[in-house]
């Protein structure tokens, strides 16, 4: 097994546990706004399709890599955009109309 | 740039999308979380802009453009009532884009390619392939393009074992000899294929628990890209999103008292098996069928009022008409409290952001440990669009099949109005008998507009 693969298993099992522990104090309230948040996050994808469609592998490659940008771009510009307006309507009392 | 210094970035991006996990344990620092991580996400994306590799943006900025332009309508213009679709649907996207990756990444580096590789990329395409199809699929069923009901037939199950056990021997195969081609192709194939017979089955009133669960394997395809392209980033927020989905899939499966397999394989409400298991007494109960006017002479006495919203509110998009009736009750002198059900509606936290979306503010929301003593001491319950959370038999008829889920006890409560747009069993296909108590009303009829009637009387 090659460094890099036991450095990235250290990474995940490590990223794992962090996400447990953080995630497990965000209340039901904001459930659905978790969601959507690690959906934008792991839109982070993109770097990947960016490489696919830009790299010059061969036209298959950049096409699917094109696909990819499309769907991956749509998660993280969407995601955190709509994460920020459910965000915005959570107030306490006394609440003010807008 | 250099591939060292692109790791930097990298670095950079995955410390702010940390935070912005840790931002949401409270709504007051979460919009800025939200906000460091989309920096996180420009630095990381900018840096990716710059590395040596990329050599032609001829595809790259017209893909980068039309994301963004469908991300943002999406954002901007969807209703809150149809977040579930939408997080489907973004599931979806995130499956299909790492798929996509992946088979790219494997036509390009062909034969070639090392096994540990090659197995990070099978699994990623795998997975990929099966979220794309079970989210959309979870789309279908939530936007009635495919029937909500379960969908089941003899033989299912050992039919998708069959076809997953497959999908892995596949796997192994060509893991085994990256250059067997078509078995690569075919277990890419097997993965849409078990995508869509895996949500067939699974009923409307399930939907959190798939939800949550696709959210997970989309979590998972994106750290299989990271190992597959060696980014730690894409490991880090796979292992953040992968994580999440399973945690949020695990707690929906207590709120039902249910164990995940029983969720995924057990076909809720399926038509094999009879699911009614109602008392003799309750079977043939009549409802207690109550006017607009009756409700309001009991809300207008009422001292304490909580309100149990379900799914049936975002279906007749009744939140601002509750947040109105509420508000109003609050200013004759009530107090007035919301009760939320972890499973209420169709994906985790639905009905706190269509509450939050209507003005309600979030310290009049309530979890089920927090507020479920207080039903006893209350004059009122507005029961909106709700069912199985509020069903008795959780509690005391040990034959029904949500026997053990916890439910509010609403039935302690001095009065309960129901709004139920018919006297139909609700999704699951279970008798409720707190419908036939004799200090429940129902008061049927689209939501919204009992509500607005409701206001209007108290008013008058």
């Amino acid at each position: 097994m090659s460094n890099e693969l036991i450095f990235g298993f250290y990474v995940f099992v490590l990223a794992g546990f962090l996400g447990y522990q953080v995630i497990s104090k965000v209340p039901p309230l904001l459930h659905t706004p978790l969601m959507s948040g690690t959906n934008a996050i792991s839109g982070i994808s993109l770097v990947g399709s960016l490489v696919a469609a830009g790299a010059q592998y061969g036209r298959l490659s950049t096409i699917l890599g094109f696909i990819a940008v499309i769907c991956a771009t749509i998660n993280t510009v969407g995601g955190f955009m709509i994460t920020d307006r459910m965000l915005r309507m959570f107030r306490k009392r006394p609440t003010d109309r807008p | 740039m250099s591939a060292s210094s692109l790791r930097l970035f990298y670095l950079v991006a995955s410390a702010c999308f940390i935070l912005t996990l840790q931002a949401l344990s409270s709504p007051k620092h979460a919009r800025r979380g939200n906000l460091l991580g989309s920096i996180g996400m420009l630095i990381a994306v900018v840096g990716t802009l710059l590395y040596k590799e990329i050599i032609s943006f001829q595809w790259i900025v017209p893909g980068l453009v039309i994301g963004s332009l469908i991300g943002a309508s999406m954002a901007i213009w969807m209703p809150m009532t149809k977040m579930p679709e939408r997080i489907a649907l973004s599931h979806s996207f995130g499956g299909l884009a790492a798929a996509l990756v992946g088979v790219s990444e494997y036509h390009h580096r062909g034969a070639g390619i090392d096994r540990v590789t090659m197995a990070a990329l099978a699994l990623e395409v795998f997975l990929g392939f099966l979220t794309f199809t079970g989210s959309l699929m979870a789309f279908g069923k939530l936007q009635g393009v495919v029937t909500g009901r379960p969908v089941t037939y003899k033989g299912q199950n050992a039919a998708n074992g069959i076809l997953f056990f497959s999908a892995l021997v596949l796997l192994v195969l060509v893991v085994a000899d990256p250059s067997r081609t078509p078995l690569f192709y075919l277990m890419g194939g097997l993965g849409l294929t078990v995508g869509v017979l895996f949500v067939l089955p699974i009923g409307g009133a399930d939907m959190p628990v798939v939800i949550s669960l696709l959210n997970s394997y989309a979590g998972l395809a994106a750290a299989a890209t990271g190992f597959a392209l060696g980014n730690y980033v894409l490991i880090i927020a796979g292992a953040l999103d992968g994580t999440s989905g399973f945690l949020l899939s695990l707690k929906m499966s207590k709120a039902m008292n249910r164990s995940f397999a029983n969720v995924l394989f057990g076909a809720f409400g399926s038509s094999g098996e009879p699911a009614v298991a109602t008392t003799g007494a309750a079977a043939g109960a009549a409802y207690n069928l109550a006017t607009v006017e009756d409700a309001v002479g009991v809300l207008d006495a009422a001292q304490s009022v909580i309100v149990v919203p379900g799914y049936g509110m975002a279906v007749s998009q009744a939140q601002h008409a509750v947040r109105e009736l509420g508000a109003l009750l609050e200013t004759k002198g009530a107090m007035v409290k919301y009760a939320v059900h972890p499973v209420a509606g169709r994906m985790p936290g639905h009905m706190n952001v269509l509450l939050a979306e209507a003005n309600v503010p979030y310290d009049q929301l309530f979890d089920i440990e927090a507020i479920n003593d207080e039903f006893a001491r209350t004059d009122a319950v507005l029961v909106v669009g709700a069912n199985d959370v509020v069903n008795p038999a959780a509690k005391d008829n040990p034959g029904s099949p949500i026997f053990g889920m916890p439910v509010f006890n609403v039935d302690q409560a001095r009065a309960v109005i129901v709004l139920k747009r018919s006297v139909n069993t609700g999704f699951a296909g279970i008798e409720n008998e707190l419908f036939s108590r004799p200090n429940t009303m129902m008061v049927l009829g689209d939501a919204k507009q009992t509500l607005r009637e409701m206001t209007a009387g108290l008013k008058g």
